[in-house]
């Protein structure tokens, strides 16, 4: 089970999640990065910077 | 022989996840993720027990060089830190397509404003002014008048960095609502896909609407051409269509596809990873026979 760091949310990530997935709180929205897997563990996701891109 | 795969990133976006659940598919591949964010290099004295990395960063600039370090380490790489320079670039971009005789929309750059307000003077209004290094659509400006020009100029002089006043000026081409999308590996278009969207602007990123585009003998030609002059890989293309044929406008080197695969049909993540496989062969043989 990991928290919603900004809206308090409790949810268990998905099985297959991976270190650095971003995810989003389905109960704000907020776009979130798996930060660890034991023990599970979210963070907000970093804002996207001038060079991100394809 | 197993195939050691280096997966080079930062956060994992559904791209990277569903390159992840591909390589997962295939015995024999030890797949190492890579964060860029917790990655030092000691030059010259590192040792990566790795057949090929695949680039997959979302900072340009950790990518670029990031690829170039992985090389200096005697590490193949897709794409390779040459093709990361050309087309994290535009002008570099535009400068390999002209070389190789790929048709695009007339590009000018000019280095002070009013070098910049004269060559899009003579060009004729409108015009596309984008920064050398950009994704996403961002800062591009389409430039209607003189007035927005003097304006643009002005502000991308005196508010932005250095490599603002680097001015990158494209022919404004009219789009009927949509562009194209073409996805390049090795020697093969393999999808494509129309971009839609009410506003010039039309990448998915800003919210454009995506349909299949059937790969005509032209796409799939001029794409791979597109690819060879970037120097090859695994590349997505944008192109305008207009009366006399189709140009090409960018050349990206970390595609994203997530919007791609429902719409083509084509398991755009299962070629990629097909192919970065070949290339790890290849280089385990190379070694092999070295």
């Amino acid at each position: 089970m990991v928290e919603c760091p900004v809206c308090g949310a409790e949810f268990e990530l998905e099985d297959d999640a991976v270190e650095g997935e971003l995810i989003t709180c389905a109960d704000c929205g907020t776009e979130l990065e798996v930060t660890s897997l034991d023990p599970p563990e979210v963070a907000e996701a970093p804002s996207e910077e001038e060079d991100w891109g394809e | 022989m197993s195939l050691k795969i280096g997966l080079l990133h930062s956060l994992v976006r559904p791209e990277e996840k569903l390159l992840i659940k591909e390589f997962r598919k295939h015995s024999g591949v030890e797949l190492q993720m890579i964060d860029d964010r917790k990655l030092s290099f000691n030059l010259g004295r590192e040792r990566f027990d790795l057949d090929v990395v695949l680039e997959r960063c979302i900072n340009h600039s950790r990518a670029l060089h990031g690829l170039r370090l992985f090389e200096s380490a005697g590490v193949r790489c897709v794409n390779s830190s040459g093709v990361a320079t050309v087309c994290g670039d535009k002008i570099l971009t535009s400068v390999h397509l002209q070389e190789h005789g790929v048709p695009q929309p007339e590009v000018r750059i000019a280095f002070t404003e009013e070098s910049t307000l004269e060559a899009i003077e003579e060009m004729g209004y409108p015009v596309v002014l984008k920064p050398a290094v950009g994704s996403w659509g961002r800062l591009l400006a389409k430039v209607n008048d003189r007035d927005a020009a003097e304006t643009i100029l002005e502000h991308k002089a005196i508010l932005g960095s250095y490599h603002h006043s680097i001015f990158y000026i494209q022919q404004y081409v009219e789009k009927t609502g949509r562009d194209i999308r073409s996805f390049v590996i090795g020697d093969e278009c393999i999808a494509a896909i129309y971009r839609y969207s009410d506003h010039w602007i039309t990448n998915t990123a800003r919210g454009g609407r995506a349909e299949n585009c059937p790969v005509t003998d032209e796409l799939g030609d001029l794409s791979v051409r597109a690819c060879r002059a970037v120097g090859g890989g695994i590349v997505a293309v944008d192109l305008f269509e207009t009366p006399e044929g189709l140009l090409v406008n960018e050349v990206n080197y970390t595609m994203e596809f997530r919007n791609s695969i429902d719409t083509t049909g084509v398991n755009i993540p299962g070629l990629v990873v097909e192919h970065v496989l070949r290339v790890g062969r290849e280089e385990q043989e190379r070694r092999g026979a070295a």
